[in-house]
């Protein structure tokens, strides 16, 4: 269906439950309970999972199937940030322009940034790309921000001010950013019991999105542009042998994982009208490297899987303070008690990153397929236990999921 | 006039010749075997042959055309393709994903942006595919990652993709080193068999003197950068010349 | 003239610490074959090094002097560093104030031993993984180390003086010629440069005169043949991991007079430091110390008031933009040998 094998229309399929009934699924707990804490169910958080998944599906498209390791998509991410502002200052609130133009814009960057970068491979490639996400970040945040030329707003932040143009802005149209006047920050709410559900616009416009782009992923991956990419990764050599010219084609999935981030970054825009330049910074970059080999580089829904998990602890574990831990562990003996917050406080609240680079060396450490592939030991490991006469299963090539 | 004219190629590396005046022609639809000893420069000249290196002087003609200067996808395009020493395939791919680049590229170049394709188109080159790998045996191994293949099937597959090309010079760096006999016998049998069906020219860079007197129409021996003699292979085996050079090197 | 001359100079202290930690990454990746992202987090720690013997050295007890009353009337409390108690007021306060260069002593066997660590617990298991991974665990550990200094430190910069004697400044245009107040140059800067020169210099006499070096250029050529001759190449490498872990942390030591040091120096530096190497030549050591003076002293004629207002900024891209040039117009680099991380 869809020009989907039936294993990857239920992945679709799944994926779209997921993103349709999040409100529902990621609230399991009652409102007034002690564990609302960990309710996931808020429009702010929801919007931030479906945009970096679509950020991290991109950003798969280049590492996963390729093998080429971006440091720098950040750039990208606030390329179409800006873009998106830009539309809001100049056209008006209508998200439409800006999300089309974050798109153009970003791809436009990343041909330019992909011509240069992808004349060397491996580590080399990595330290470019990497470079000119830093370049981009110091362009925006001090050198296109000067009263002269003022692109980009510097510390600040671009934002819309009262006396901007904004052309087709109508006075029945919402004051913030909406799609033909249905507000992004529109949310119903519906209370069940002592459960409260959101539902969110601008959430239901990301997720929407994200669902397209992770339906285009797919087909991507399964089509012959994706055997090349693969192909490129596995032996440069033999492609060159057979009469094939790999630049195009790491430029083509280059730009297009470019597209996707600064998809992302219009999103971001189009959910709170404002783009810093701490967007594009390094750590940025590194973040969307962990969510795609979080969830397993390379497999279809290992990024989806790995944004969500990551922005999900992030806003968690910065939310805990000594507090709360002490709360937590007010059961246990005084002193012991302290040292178990003494233990964890680092790497909570403030320390989220610490855990975050923790998280990082882990996984590659141990897991370097992601989820996906720990998921795929748990099972192969039950499968051996039920039959141990079946071995032909590891010789076989496993397409990616 | 042959169909790979070699002429007056020299090449230094520093201070070493490893390439003095060869002259070299192939003649269409024949199969040439190159030996010599190690370090005869075998290597660099096939080197020469497909773009990776270029001589210092001399040139290179392919069907009246230079490849001289020519990227290696270019020269492919041209209708060379190569075998190497370890045989290069897409190792993470299936043996099936394997046979179906070589045919996607004879069909579309050296790139086509071909993100969402036909189904239908699909299954023509997947039936393509599958064509070749029948014909080489290998049809059971369709689904198998190519990587996990023993030497001989890799070897076969990689020999099987370049012919899905048709090209018309196959180029072969001792494509048996390394194989077990039995694999070496499969693959002289292999080759004979394309030379006999195809309008094919094989150029074949080799070691195993069992391999080259099966297989070659002619010989070139070359020693020490320079082609000694070039002649059939009953007149090469009693060559007091070639017996000198190869002596010289056991001894 | 002489603000070509100024110029020049205020670039050589910044070049030095980028030629330092490019020298570094070099090594490490011509020996082991690996890129270090957390060679950033090296420099960083040395400085750190720096900070902490300087709090070390600070430790007070607390008397209570009944005699003097603060501002509020109570008894003032008074803070005598151990160091005044043991040595005397004098030579105490001497110890404080030298604390950046005495940490020198200090972070030599401290980075020695980071860099012992970080190889054979780390490094070492990923040789023969992907260079992807080497890159992603070694970003990891940049980020953990980072954090780990911003949770005893915080994120403020530390201000880390040089010793008083050496914080004036030097006239250097009288020595030469020009009238007095032109070129002044501050005594910690020119320290600094010497320092790096030093310290240079000294790594290449070391690989260029011991065996132990003619080994490891040996290995950094040609790892088979020299692993075939049954040398045990393995444990060389490692102690030039240490070697090339100490220059980054010394560089970072006498970095901290220059800028206060704060957890995230070692990532702005890093990313620096690449371009340096990729702009200098990947695997040549004096292509990174070239490039690092020469990008160093580029930056610094940005930075003039000329540059900045001809073109807003421009001291803070001229790096990125003569790379992209340097790639487009020599791919290898600058002294960029032929073959080293090619397809």
């Amino acid at each position: 269906m869809l020009g989907l094998n039936k294993k990857d229309f239920n992945l679709l399929l799944i994926v779209m439950a997921l993103a349709l009934l999040a409100p529902f699924l990621l609230n399991p707990f009652p409102s007034d309970s002690g564990l609302a804490q960990f309710n996931a169910g808020y429009p702010d958080l929801m919007q931030k999972f479906v945009i970096f998944g679509i950020f991290a599906i991109g950003f798969n498209i280049l590492f996963g199937l390729t093998g080429y390791l971006s440091f720098g998509h950040a750039a990208f991410l606030g390329v179409g940030s800006y873009s998106c502002v830009w539309m809001f200052k100049l056209l008006g609130y209508n998200v439409l322009p800006g999300i089309m133009l974050s798109v153009v814009t970003s791809g436009i960057f990343a041909y330019l940034i992909g011509i240069v970068s992808l004349r060397r491979s491996g580590i080399y490639f990595s330290i470019l790309t990497l470079a000119f996400a830093q370049m981009s970040f110091a362009l925006a945040y001090s050198v296109l921000s000067n009263p002269k030329f003022n692109l980009t707003n510097g510390e600040t932040g671009l934002q819309v001010y009262a006396d901007d143009p904004q052309i087709f802005h109508s006075a029945s149209a919402p004051d913030l950013p909406h799609l033909f006047g249905l507000s992004m920050r529109a949310t119903e709410k519906l209370q069940i019991g002592a459960w409260e559900f959101q539902f969110n616009a601008g959430y239901y416009l990301c997720a929407i999105i994200m669902i397209a782009m992770f339906y285009l992923s797919i087909r991507i991956f399964r089509s012959p542009f994706g055997m090349m990419l693969r192909a490129i990764k596995s032996n440069n050599t033999r492609m060159n042998y057979t009469g094939l010219n790999a630049r195009p084609y790491t430029l083509a999935a280059f730009v297009i994982s470019g597209m996707y981030a600064g998809l992302a970054g219009g999103l971001l825009s189009a959910m709170d009208p404002l783009a810093g330049a701490e967007r594009m910074q390094w750590t940025a970059s590194g973040e969307v490297v962990l969510m795609t080999i979080l969830g397993g580089a390379g497999t279809l829904i290992g990024p989806v899987l790995g944004s969500g998990l990551i922005k999900y602890f992030e806003n968690i574990f910065s939310k805990i303070n000594s507090t709360v831990l002490h709360n937590w562990f007010s059961f246990l003996p005084e002193g012991l008690e302290d040292l178990m917050v003494t233990l964890i406080y680092p790497f909570v609240g403030k320390g989220w990153h610490l855990t975050l680079g923790v998280m990082f060396m882990l996984i590659v450490i141990f897991l370097p397929g992601g989820l996906v592939e720990g998921g795929q030991r748990v099972k192969r490991l039950f499968k051996r236990r039920k039959s141990s006469d079946t071995d032909d299963e590891a010789t076989q090539s496993t397409p990616a999921e | 006039m042959g169909i790979l004219e070699v002429k007056n190629v020299n090449k230094r590396f520093g201070g070493l010749q490893a390439l003095g005046d060869v002259n070299l022609s192939v003649e269409e639809n024949s199969v040439h075997a190159i030996i010599g000893p190690n370090g005869a420069g075998k290597s660099t000249l096939l080197n020469c042959l497909i773009g990776k290196l270029i001589p210092d002087t001399g040139s290179v003609m392919f069907d009246g055309q230079s490849v001289l200067g020519r990227k290696p996808y270019e020269i492919c395009q041209m209708g060379i393709s190569r075998v190497f020493q370890t045989p290069e395939i897409f190792g993470e791919l299936s043996v099936l994903e394997n046979m179906m680049i070589p045919i996607f590229a004879k069909r579309d170049g050296a790139f086509r942006m071909h993100a969402i394709e036909s189904s239908s188109n699909e299954k023509t080159i997947i039936e393509q595919a599958e064509h070749v790998l029948d014909s080489l045996n290998m049809a059971d191994k369709r689904h198998m990652n190519s990587a996990s293949m023993s030497r001989g099937d890799k070897r076969r597959l990689e020999i099987g993709m370049c012919l899905s090309q048709n090209p018309r010079l196959l180029l072969l760096d001792e494509p048996t080193a390394g194989m077990a006999r039995a694999d070496t016998n499969n693959t002289i049998d292999l080759l004979k068999q394309i030379s006999d069906e195809r309008d094919i020219t094989i150029a074949i860079i080799e070691h195993d003197m069992h391999v080259v007197f099966s297989l070659a129409e002619r010989i070139t021996v070359l020693a020490q950068g320079t082609p000694l003699v070039e002649d059939t292979p009953d007149n090469i085996k009693g060559h007091p010349k070639v017996r000198e050079a190869y002596l010289g090197e056991s001894a | 003239m002489d603000a070509i001359i100024l110029q020049t100079l205020n670039g050589l202290d910044k070049g030095s610490a980028y030629a330092l930690i490019a020298l570094g990454l070099t090594l490490i990746f011509g020996t082991l074959g690996v890129v270090n992202f957390a060679h950033g987090a090296l420099f960083m720690i040395g400085a750190f090094c720096a900070v902490f013997l300087q709090r070390l050295l600070s430790l007070s007890t607390v008397t209570i002097d009944e005699t003097q009353k603060d501002f509020l009337g109570n008894p003032l409390k008074v803070e005598t560093p151990y160091v005044h108690n043991w040595f005397g007021p004098e030579t105490g306060a001497a110890i404080i104030d030298w604390s950046v260069p005495l940490a020198i002593l200090f972070a030599i066997p401290v980075m020695i031993a980071v860099g012992f660590i970080m190889e054979r617990g780390l490094i070492k298991h990923f040789y023969k993984r992907p260079h992807a991974d080497q890159i992603l665990v070694t970003f990891g550990l940049a980020i953990v180390l980072q954090e780990v200094i911003k949770y005893f430190y915080g994120a403020n910069p530390i201000p880390t003086p040089a010793p008083d004697a050496l914080a004036g400044a030097v006239d250097l245009g009288t020595l030469v010629g020009f009238d007095p107040n032109v070129i002044i140059y501050p005594y910690w800067r020119l320290i600094y440069f010497f320092f790096a020169a030093l310290i240079i210099g000294a790594v290449f006499a070391f690989l260029q005169f011991t065996t132990f070096g003619m080994v490891v250029r040996a290995g950094m050529a040609d790892r088979e043949t020299v692993g075939l001759l049954g040398i045990d190449i393995d444990k060389r490498f490692t102690i030039m991991f240490g070697i090339a872990a100490a220059v980054a942390g010394l560089a970072g030591v006498m970095y901290t007079p220059i800028n206060p040091p704060n957890y995230h120096m070692g990532m702005d530096f890093l990313v620096l430091s690449f371009v340096v190497v990729v702009v200098g030549g990947m695997g040549s050591l004096p292509g990174a110390v070239a490039a690092g003076f020469l990008l160093g002293v580029l930056e610094s004629y940005a930075s003039t008031t000329w540059a900045t207002t001809t073109i807003p900024g421009i001291n803070q891209i001229i790096i990125y933009l003569v790379a992209i040039i340097v790639l487009l117009t020599r791919p290898r680099g600058l002294m960029g040998k032929k073959g080293v991380m090619e397809e």
